[in-house]
């Protein structure tokens, strides 16, 4: 009835888990208590959870985003306090068992429960808005999507309190995911969590592809699209190429587990280093999946904040273009030791070194921006210099260990672990923070608490440098990546200090949890009255912060690149139109909703082999499906008048600020008429 | 750049152009959908070619695979396919009746289709060689299998396209999906091809 699911998955005796565990129940329920107590359900339904406003669903994306990033973060904090107590001969306090699940856990839920919904809900509340669109192309397929990824979520989270999770690490190579030396539940945790976040990754990667293609603004041509839609427009080319690669692969290990096939297994003609090679197809790919999005944000940030128009526009393109292509002919880097010959070595180490050409392009085209440019230090900004320097030191390090034969020496050790958190973190967490403090006011209305946020960011920024430096010099000392505990006494000092400047990023998030309090709690003095916050240069600055339902009143024309600088150059940018339209807009739909819960169910059923439930599951997303073809009704209309009514009182807003600064010239108005 | 009144009024008041319609999106967005299908299908063709001549001392191609057999059944998809082509002319000319005939025949040929393998399925895990047997087993049955549960879910879509066919008629929705199954019931048969000369015909040869 109930498969391989009974009272002993929950693990009570180990306190540590039961704690987490207890906290995150608890939590939940002073959660729910509260929108129980303050009625808020209705409201939840019908203005979140079911809604397919772009914007909104970008928000929920961002709120699983941080909510997976204090996951990830609560992981990396145990194994750097393990690390540095569990030296010599004591064994620390967890168990090897544990520990093994506590690094599968931070990887997976850090690249694809923490980066990727950060960056598809950035693109999500700006893409739509830089192009002068109203929405995605498929809104629906978007709040599909979500929710697909938050079962996937779920199912990371449940695997805490119910069963285990993968101890093979997140790139779960067989044959040690394979059923006889993984028997237990948690490989298949690790599977349905990926396979499902995966489908709808592609789903994100279709509509933004279609969106940036069909749904631009007349006069944007693609030597006008903002750099972040660019880098957007790559990233989901990446997306929709390499996914399908990451699905056969998860779906072939799950036959081997499942119906006991041969693909990567020892015996019966079995080949492992299929599944290496799949896995990575997909996964150097990922990591400029992850990777390129933050570039397309930086880019934006060093534009405005020098207020300049960025340097090498389209050199940036061609470079980004030029990632995207070799990101594919390099995938055997990451296993140069596994038996090639000398001559493949070479040649994906060059192709290799290869992409730090562009990469190069990129940084000196961000500091040519800066250059004579009147820099505003804003918190976006920090972030954004940060990155510059922080990247270029973990990108030399990639460089070196491009070269197979010092590979053989740095493989596996933590010098690769510095390496790849010397990138991934400036490259893109510093990047989703920069762009997290930048579109903020837009998406929201209000802006940060600058002073909060420069604390959090210097604890950050000294805090990564303290826990990952280190980890080079134990790279070099020989240290190999996941152990539990160790012997060598020497390398303990150097923990120590890791362990330190985890304890100071933490600080930082704490900080950053402050920022928001306080931020929310002064939100009318910090309130972004304009739309424009910080002198815009692109079309999503035109809307009112937080935008209309429908984005802009009328679809705008572009004539330049930046083109909102340029209308705010030619005193167009807040003229009122003639007449106003109807404006339709996607109706709300809770089929996105359930089709994600059903998700989660079919994963759970299938991780605990209840299959009379997996099939009832199955059966309920097919229905779902058929039912939502079946809805025609999938489209409201706001009437002209409704339009007119937000726009005038965003325009006598608008007036009233133009009035207490005769000065500033960004703000020449037309007169509001009484209404 | 100093403009005129006029030539700014001008700017910002030209008419606001309607996008491409909602069909020529539909439709954009689904060959990007076929083409990262493509891109499955690419994978699991790269797996049994780097597999294939992993038999594990259980039976190869040639003993298992019967080409006259294999002919009829890629004959039903083929066909299935000239009479979906003839639905879409049906469509063109907004003959309901015939989109539902054509729409059934193209069913049932894809109907047979599946019969046929599920038998040929059937009859060689009843002998013993089943996915379980070889690497080479593994990856036959995984390409040949995710080909056939897509057509199977053409049908299914099939099925809900011909109810609504006759419940709401020949509406732009209605439309826009009869479009896209055809270009996946063509993608199918071309994925098909690929198979009976990669999987089958080399196999025996």
């Amino acid at each position: 009835m109930f498969g391989k699911l009974s009272l002993s998955a929950i693990p009570y005796n180990n306190p540590i888990t039961i704690t987490a565990v207890g906290g995150a129940v608890l939590l939940g329920l002073v959660i729910l208590g509260l929108i129980t107590y303050y009625r808020k359900w209705t409201y939840l339904y019908k203005e979140w959870l079911t809604s397919l406003d772009h914007k909104k669903i970008g928000i929920m994306y961002i709120i699983l985003a941080l909510v997976m990033l204090l996951r990830g973060f609560a992981d990396a904090i145990l194994m750097r306090s393990q690390q540095a107590v569990a030296a010599g001969g004591s064994l620390g306090f967890l168990p090897p068992d544990h520990f093994d699940q506590i690094f599968s856990a931070h990887g997976s839920i850090m690249i694809i429960f923490m980066a990727m919904p950060f960056m598809v809900g950035l693109m999500n509340i700006v893409v739509p808005q830089q192009i002068g669109a109203r929405d995605v192309a498929f809104p629906f397929m978007n709040s599909l999507s979500l929710w697909l990824t938050t079962a996937a979520a779920l199912l990371v989270m449940v695997s805490l309190g119910v069963g285990e999770f993968s101890k093979a690490g997140w790139s779960g190579y067989a044959p040690l995911t394979e059923q006889q030396y993984s028997p237990g539940v948690g490989v298949d945790y690790w599977i349905w969590a990926f396979q499902i976040a995966g489908i709808a990754s592609t789903m994100t990667g279709i509509n933004f592809l279609v969106t940036i293609l069909k749904m631009r603004a007349p006069g944007m041509k693609p030597m006008r699209l903002p750099l972040f839609v660019w880098t957007t427009f790559f990233t989901m080319l990446l997306v929709v190429w390499a996914f399908p690669v990451l699905t056969v692969d998860l779906a072939l290990l799950t036959l081997d587990r499942y119906l006991g096939m041969h693909f990567f297994t020892n015996t019966l003609g079995g080949n492992m280093m299929m599944y290496v090679n799949l896995f990575w197809t997909w996964g150097h790919p990922e990591v400029y999946i992850v990777i390129l999005p933050a570039f397309g944000i930086f880019s934006e940030i060093v534009a405005t904040f020098s207020g300049k128009r960025l340097f090498g526009y389209t050199s940036m393109v061609y470079a980004t273009s030029v990632i995207t292509i070799l990101s594919f002919s390099v995938w055997l880097h990451h296993f140069f030791t596994m038996g090639s010959s000398p001559n493949v070595n070479i040649f994906f180490g060059i192709a290799t070194m290869l992409i730090a050409v562009p990469t190069g392009v990129k940084i000196f085209n961000w500091l040519f921006t800066m250059y004579r440019g009147r820099i505003r230090f804003a918190t976006p900004m920090y972030w954004t210099l940060a990155f510059i320097v922080t990247f270029a030191v973990g990108g030399s390090a990639g460089v070196m260990m491009s070269i197979p034969p010092a590979d053989y020496v740095l493989h596996n050790s933590l010098f690769l672990i510095a390496h790849f958190h010397n990138v991934l973190i400036p490259g893109s967490l510093f990047g989703f923070f920069a762009g997290f403090y930048y579109w903020f006011p837009k998406a929201i209305g209000f802006r940060l608490n600058e002073d909060w946020g420069k604390r959090a960011f210097w604890c950050w920024l000294i805090g990564f440098y303290l826990a990952f430096i280190p980890l080079y010099v134990l790279g070099f000392m020989g240290m190999p990546r996941r152990m539990a505990h160790y012997d060598n006494p020497a390398w303990h000092p150097y923990l120590l200090v890791a362990a330190f400047g985890a304890a100071v990023i933490l600080l930082g998030i704490v900080f950053q949890g402050i920022q928001l309090v306080v931020s929310i709690k002064e939100r009318h003095a910090l309130r972004d009255p304009t739309g424009d916050l910080w002198d815009g240069r692109t079309l999503e600055w035109m809307t009112s912060s937080p935008p209309a339902v429908y984005n802009f009143p009328k679809i705008p024309i572009v004539d330049e690149v930046d083109a909102f600088m340029d209308m705010k150059g030619k005193n167009v940018a807040y003229r009122r139109p003639d007449q106003y339209n109807d404006i339709v807009m996607p109706k709300n739909s809770a089929h996105g909703l359930i089709i994600g819960a059903l998700a989660f169910v079919f994963g759970f059923a299938m991780i605990w082999y209840v299959w009379w439930l997996a099939i009832l599951a199955a059966l309920g997303m097919l229905f779902t499906v058929i039912a939502r073809s079946m809805d025609e009704d999938i489209h409201y209309i706001i009437p002209a008048a409704e339009v007119e009514r937000i726009e005038n009182e965003r325009y006598r807003q608008l007036g009233s600020i133009a009035k207490r600064r005769p000065t500033d010239e960004q703000t020449i108005l037309e007169p509001v008429p009484e209404m | 750049m100093i403009t005129t009144d006029a030539s700014t009024i001008d700017i910002a008041c030209r008419e606001e152009v309607e996008h491409a319609d909602t069909v020529a999106i539909q439709t954009f967005g689904f060959w990007i959908y076929l083409m990262s299908d493509l891109i499955l299908f690419a994978t699991l063709f790269t797996t049994f070619v780097v597999l294939g001549g992993a038999y594990a001392g259980g039976p190869t191609g040639k003993e298992l695979f019967d080409l006259p057999y294999l002919l009829g059944e890629t004959l039903f998809l083929l066909f299935s396919s000239v009479t979906c082509g003839l639905v879409l002319l049906a469509l063109h000319d907004g003959k309901k009746k015939w989109v539902l005939i054509g729409l059934a025949v193209t069913f049932l040929l894809g109907l047979g289709f599946v019969s046929m393998e599920i038998n040929e399925f059937h009859g060689m895990i009843a002998a013993g060689h089943g996915p379980d047997r070889s690497a080479f087993l593994s990856s036959f049955f995984t390409l040949v299998g995710t080909h056939g549960i897509h057509v199977t879910f053409g049908l299914i879509w099939m099925a809900v396209v011909i109810a609504q066919v006759a419940v709401k008629g020949l509406t732009s929705p209605v439309q826009s999906r009869l479009m896209r199954l055809s270009m996946f019931w063509h993608f199918l048969d071309i994925i098909w091809i690929g198979i009976f000369s990669i999987v089958y015909l080399t196999g025996v040869v």
